[in-house]
């Protein structure tokens, strides 16, 4: 369902009174592409290693530009995170790109080892992150991605909201000086974050000012935190929606200032509650302010197989669970 | 040092002496001080990253960091960790190693990198003969013949020994000089892998061989606590520091000085 609101244009676009819209739906690794293959005009140290999926990593346009920084590893992710922390060492800047699961459950050690401890300027490119990845199934679709890495030292936990997110967190990822691990999606969803707003790791962005409960989600569930909101502005709850792209590091201020204010909050992820970004802001909250909190989060089960949109709903991480989550916090405070 | 924390792994550690004399004695261009990149320079890696105290051992000696930090080894607060990393800075040590079976591709992402970079020096690491249990070793083996990563040496200490025992009791290698050729990888064997000339030797011969579209490997035939009796001709002193007797006995046979003097 297309919601139509009018921008507010102001003398500089004020985006937290913004209303978002969208007029296209675009995959976050098509995000990912994008940057990519920007970063092969822009910046000569940038490399690209793939294990066998250089269409669902969309990484066509950055081969076809830079084929010489191109390395194709087959079907050995281990041997490929191995490559990429080498290839730091002559100064290369190496995305490592394939799906999420394959990208840390399947080699978390070579990644502790090889990238974190030994301070390894590697980005890791991971696509097709949670349930919806879809039809493949649960074998593929990777819902503990977020806790694994960011209980790594040194390794930055970045998930992007949108197409235009992500292609803005991938060139900011090559400026970063230290490991990033970068998480995004397979199915198109609405682009809109606007193209110019800034983006800068580690900082959350204040999508939407609100009384009465905080919302705090990452990727996916930003937009869905989004539609839920507008629902419930209709019974008169007013919502402030913060988007952390950055799990890690987390901006707690921004978490902090907002709660101050409302008093409860409510997080939103496409990732097991155990270990994401809804834990991370227990941690916080508990230690400097602490606030009842409600997980919109798959609630430590597998996946399955199905369309994005069923697999949103039956793991009741959609706008849908959103709204419930806020009534419910809503409740526990009265 | 192993012997002063009581910890640590001596056996490997003596087998690959020669290895690493020959190596930054003779055969490794690197130049000091010690930089991360190694523009220019040939580059080691070590990835049965359990034999550090013969690493850095020969570091210090040849003036990678003072010889007096030895001391420190494996202790709380050290640069020279139980296992070597880059995290203290510890002059020399280019990653991480210890968890077995990485050291290669990294080795090779590094090769590849200086190709990009139109850098024709090479690179060189260790890797243990158990340590090829690891599949991830097979991996990169595959992808250095198939990407014809042809300014890679890697040295494997073929001691035929690991923690439970002998390799042919604990996983048989089989034949590892064919499976490595089959792999597409040029193969050179040295018997005589605790003889200092003779590890020299093949090094240069390996040298030789690069930079003609195949890796080049060695299997170097080494004994596990080479020139200390007691620990030669068993797996037991894989990780296992000498007591304060079996410490003057090992410095004797080595002729060295008593520990006092050390």
């Amino acid at each position: 369902m297309i919601v139509k609101k009018i921008i507010y244009h102001l003398s500089t676009i004020n985006y937290k009174i913004m209303k978002y819209t969208y007029t296209e739906k675009k995959d976050t690794r098509s995000g990912f592409g994008a940057g990519l293959a920007e970063l092969a005009d822009t910046n000569p140290n940038v490399v690209a290693l793939c294990a066998d999926l250089i269409g669902s990593l969309k990484m066509e346009k950055f081969i076809e530009k830079a084929p010489e920084r191109f390395f194709q590893t087959g079907i050995a992710e281990a041997n490929m995170m191995g490559l990429a922390a080498g290839l730091t060492i002559n100064g290369k800047i190496p995305f490592a790109g394939t799906f999420a699961n394959f990208a840390t459950s399947r080699v978390y050690d070579q990644i502790r080892q090889s990238i974190a401890y030994s301070n390894k300027n590697v980005k890791i490119a991971a696509s097709h992150a949670g349930v919806t990845l879809g039809e493949d199934g649960a074998t593929h679709q990777v819902l503990e991605d977020i806790g694994m890495m960011k209980m790594l030292p040194g390794m930055t936990v970045i998930n992007p909201c949108d197409y235009n997110q992500t292609k803005a967190a991938t060139l900011a990822a090559a400026e970063h000086e230290g490991p990033v691990y970068l998480r995004f999606g397979r199915p198109v969803v609405p682009v809109f974050i606007p193209e110019d707003m800034p983006f800068e790791i580690g900082k959350g962005i204040l999508l939407q000012e609100g009384t009465d409960v905080t919302i705090v989600a990452t990727g996916h569930l930003v937009w869905e935190s989004l539609l839920a909101a507008d629902e419930l502005e209709k019974e008169g709850i007013s919502c402030e929606i913060i988007n952390i792209h950055t799990i890690k590091p987390l901006d707690e201020e921004i978490i902090l200032k907002s709660v101050e204010k409302t008093g409860k909050l409510v997080s939103a992820e496409e990732h097991n509650f155990l270990g994401g970004l809804g834990e991370s802001i227990a941690g916080v909250l508990a230690r400097r302010r602490p606030t009842p909190q409600e997980f919109v989060a798959v609630h430590d089960t597998f996946g399955e197989s199905g369309t994005p949109a069923e697999l949103m709903k039956k793991y009741q991480i959609d706008a849908e669970a959103v709204v419930k989550a806020v009534k419910k916090i809503i409740e526990r405070t009265k | 040092m192993v012997h002063a924390v009581n910890s640590g792994h001596p056996g490997g550690s003596l087998g690959c002496t020669e290895y690493f004399v020959a190596l930054y004695g003779e055969i490794l261009n690197y130049k000091l001080p010690f930089t991360m990149e190694g523009n220019g320079e040939d580059l080691f890696f070590l990835s049965n990253g359990h034999i550090s105290p013969v690493f850095y051992s020969t570091l210090a000696r040849f003036g990678f960091f003072p010889v007096a930090e030895l001391a420190t080894f494996r202790k709380l607060n050290s640069r020279l960790q139980g296992h070597p990393t880059t995290h203290e800075g510890l002059p020399g040590i280019r990653v991480a190693s210890g968890s077995l079976g990485q050291g290669l591709s990294v080795a090779l992402g590094a090769a590849q990198g200086k190709k990009l970079n139109g850098d024709n020096s090479l690179v060189y690491t260790l890797q243990g003969d158990g340590e090829l249990q690891e599949g991830q070793n097979w991996e990169a083996f595959m992808y250095a013949a198939a990407k014809k990563v042809d300014n890679i040496i890697s040295t494997i200490d073929y001691n035929g020994r690991q923690i439970d025992g002998d390799t042919d009791v604990v996983l048989p290698l089989g034949d590892l000089h064919a499976k490595l050729e089959a792999f597409g990888w040029l193969v050179l064997e040295e018997k005589n892998g605790n003889d200092l000339e003779a590890v020299i030797a093949i090094l240069n011969k390996a040298k030789s061989e690069t930079g003609n579209g195949k890796p080049v490997a060695i299997l170097l035939h080494t004994e596990m606590g080479s020139g200390v009796d007691y620990m030669v001709g068993s797996h037991a002193w894989h990780g296992k520091a000498p007591n304060d007797e079996q410490l003057d006995t090992a410095f004797k046979q080595l002729y060295l000085e008593s520990p006092a003097d050390y």
